[in-house]
């Protein structure tokens, strides 16, 4: 029998992921792009598992918000991409570094 | 039922409604040339906007089953907000259309901004909080990237959105983790489930990591790194924007969740603000010493200012909403005119950004460096400015809610920060007078700015233009 707890764990395995994803990744900011997607995505499991479990629709609506949102974030994120990558003809993490201090 | 509903978020449709219009109507006709006329129709807009909701009706009324909330704190930020906005939108158009930047998209991305803030503050369930917070993040990001074939301002925008989404992400799981063990995303409710003053290891978490995510939208240390990327980077107009109405969001935000949805965990939550708090203002002050660019230099100044705002929240009573919201409305008006100032140094028609380039201006543009001079000892809290009662408001809060330790180390703070502000004032009166000076910048506009802000700094020392009293009668609807 699948409890609440095995989906709880596995959103918090890959929200971890995730973030893990944003922090280590030197090479491409697609890549920044996934792990952001991964994080949302298991807050979306997370807000489904809680719903079925408290007989309670919100959860599920809060799901669909966020799917809209995510799909708007990636593709906002994606054209600041592609402008990014045409001033700098590159799209790997550590040549994000014009501006340090 | 619906049409009352409607008749209370008036104020935000409209705004929705002629951001979305204008948008088809500029993209169908003139495009950019009608760019100025719409950034002064949006600017105009935003004024009327904010006389209607703060004139017009009573407060204290929700909608949508308690989704929005219109009370007196959420007028009191709204006002702040939409005024800000349009007072940086004015200050936009001559930078902006001397540098081929003033498209049409700029205000309307403002507008559309200033919606997502006006949700954030009268947010009153996860929900509706999410969806303001990301309305506004979202047109953020796009016009942190607005100069597109700048390196620079790119950079910002892709910096700004990655760092936005982790932020959000953060937050999303606070939520999700809030919404399973409270079983509402309601503030309400969430209130009610928490009503014995015992949280939840799982809300417990859920509170830390909402926390994280709204400490990124205020930029509080640690979740700073951003900040001074970002302002350097996006236009300067954009940072003057971004230094002013989202900051007030973001705080009337974290206000809003940490009093409706947890105000029966003060204890849980004050300890944590307070601890940004204090790292907030201290890592501002000592970081911006080094800076030789102002628009850096004024982040690491936002960090260590939000950091004030934080200890007003932190005391956890209505004298610290209040404190914090008085707090607010003086740093926009000190911030506005200071970027009015840095919007009109520039050299040969180029913006410069260089402190040191500000040697002896005090020669060559007496009343513009004083008035510059006001609004920095203003920003350093030195009396008998208005900065100064600002500061000593939240610190007179912290002080009354058993946080002496908080305040005291304000104070050492604030004469931390003292330093740099004194550094540009230093260079404007007594630096090297160099060959390349910058030149007047002839904009009455920034003039106009630049000076009114300087005299509300020293004028609103006679009674802070009423704005104690209305901040107080916001705080009380907030907290109770």
């Amino acid at each position: 029998m699948i409890e609440l707890e095995h989906y709880l764990t596995v959103a918090a395995v890959l929200f971890v992921i995730g973030i893990f994803g944003l922090f280590l990744n030197r090479k491409n900011v697609i890549i920044l792009l996934m792990s952001i997607e991964l994080m949302l995505l298991a807050v979306n499991i997370n807000l489904v598992a809680f719903s079925t479990h408290l007989g309670d629709l919100t959860g599920q609506v809060f799901t669909l918000f966020v799917l809209t949102v995510a799909a708007a974030e990636a593709a906002i994120g994606l054209a600041i991409l592609v402008c990014f990558f045409r001033n700098r003809g590159t799209i790997a993490v550590e040549d994000v570094n014009v501006m340090k201090g | 039922m619906i049409s009352a509903d409607l008749n209370i978020i008036l104020p935000e449709i409209v705004l929705a409604v002629y951001a979305m219009l204008a948008l088809v109507g500029a993209v169908y006709t003139g495009k950019d040339k009608l760019a100025s006329a719409l950034l002064w129709g949006t600017a105009g807009l935003f004024v009327l906007v904010a006389f209607w909701i703060g004139t017009v009706g009573t407060p204290g009324s929700t909608a949508f089953d308690g989704m929005f909330i219109d009370d007196g704190f959420a007028r009191f930020a709204k006002v702040t907000i939409l005024l800000a906005a349009a007072a940086v939108l004015l200050m936009s158009e001559g930078y902006m259309s001397a540098r081929g930047l003033l498209r049409f998209e700029y205000p309307l991305l403002v507008a559309l901004a200033a919606v997502g803030m006006m949700m954030m503050v009268s947010a009153g369930n996860l929900m509706s909080l999410y969806m303001g917070l990301e309305l506004q993040s979202l047109s953020l990001y796009v016009v942190a990237a607005l100069r597109r074939d700048s390196v620079k301002s790119t950079e910002a925008g892709l910096k700004y959105f990655v760092l936005g989404a982790l932020s959000s992400g953060l937050l999303l799981y606070g939520c999700s983790l809030i919404y399973g063990y409270a079983g509402t995303t309601d503030f309400a409710g969430i209130i009610a489930a928490t009503s014995d003053g015992h949280l939840s290891v799982g809300l417990l978490i859920g509170l830390v990591l909402l926390i994280s995510g709204l400490a990124f939208k205020v930029s509080a240390v640690p979740f700073h790194m951003w900040t001074p990327d970002v302002y350097q980077g996006s236009p300067t107009p954009v940072t003057a924007f971004f230094a002013t109405a989202p900051k007030v969001a973001a705080m009337g935000l974290f206000a809003r969740v940490m009093f409706d949805a947890f105000g029966g965990a003060t204890h849980d939550w004050g300890q944590v603000v307070a601890l940004l708090s204090v790292l907030s203002m201290f890592y501002g002050a000592v970081a911006a010493i080094g800076q030789t660019d102002i628009k850096r230099l004024m982040a690491y100044s936002s960090i260590a200012h939000m950091g004030f705002a934080l200890m007003g929240l932190a005391a956890g009573s209505e004298l610290g909403v209040q404190a914090m919201l008085i707090y607010m409305a003086i740093y926009v008006t000190m911030n506005v005119g200071t970027f009015a100032f840095i919007l009109s140094m520039e050299r040969d028609g180029q913006p410069v950004t260089d402190i040191e380039a500000l040697g002896m201006y005090s020669k060559r543009e007496p009343g513009k460096a004083l008035a510059m001079l006001v609004l920095l000892f203003s920003l350093a809290g030195v009396p008998p400015l208005v900065g100064f009662f600002g500061k000593f408001y939240v610190l007179r809060a912290a002080y009354e809610a058993n946080m002496a330790w908080l305040a005291i180390a304000g104070v050492i703070a604030s004469v931390i920060g003292a330093f740099y502000y004194l550094r540009i004032v230093y260079y404007m009166y007594f630096g090297e007078d160099r060959a390349d000076a910058l030149d007047g910048g002839k904009s009455p506009v920034l003039w106009g700015f630049l000076m009114a802000s300087a005299v509300i700094m020293v004028v609103g020392v006679v009674n802070l233009f009423g704005i104690e009293g209305a901040a107080q009668a916001a705080a009380a609807t907030l907290v109770n």
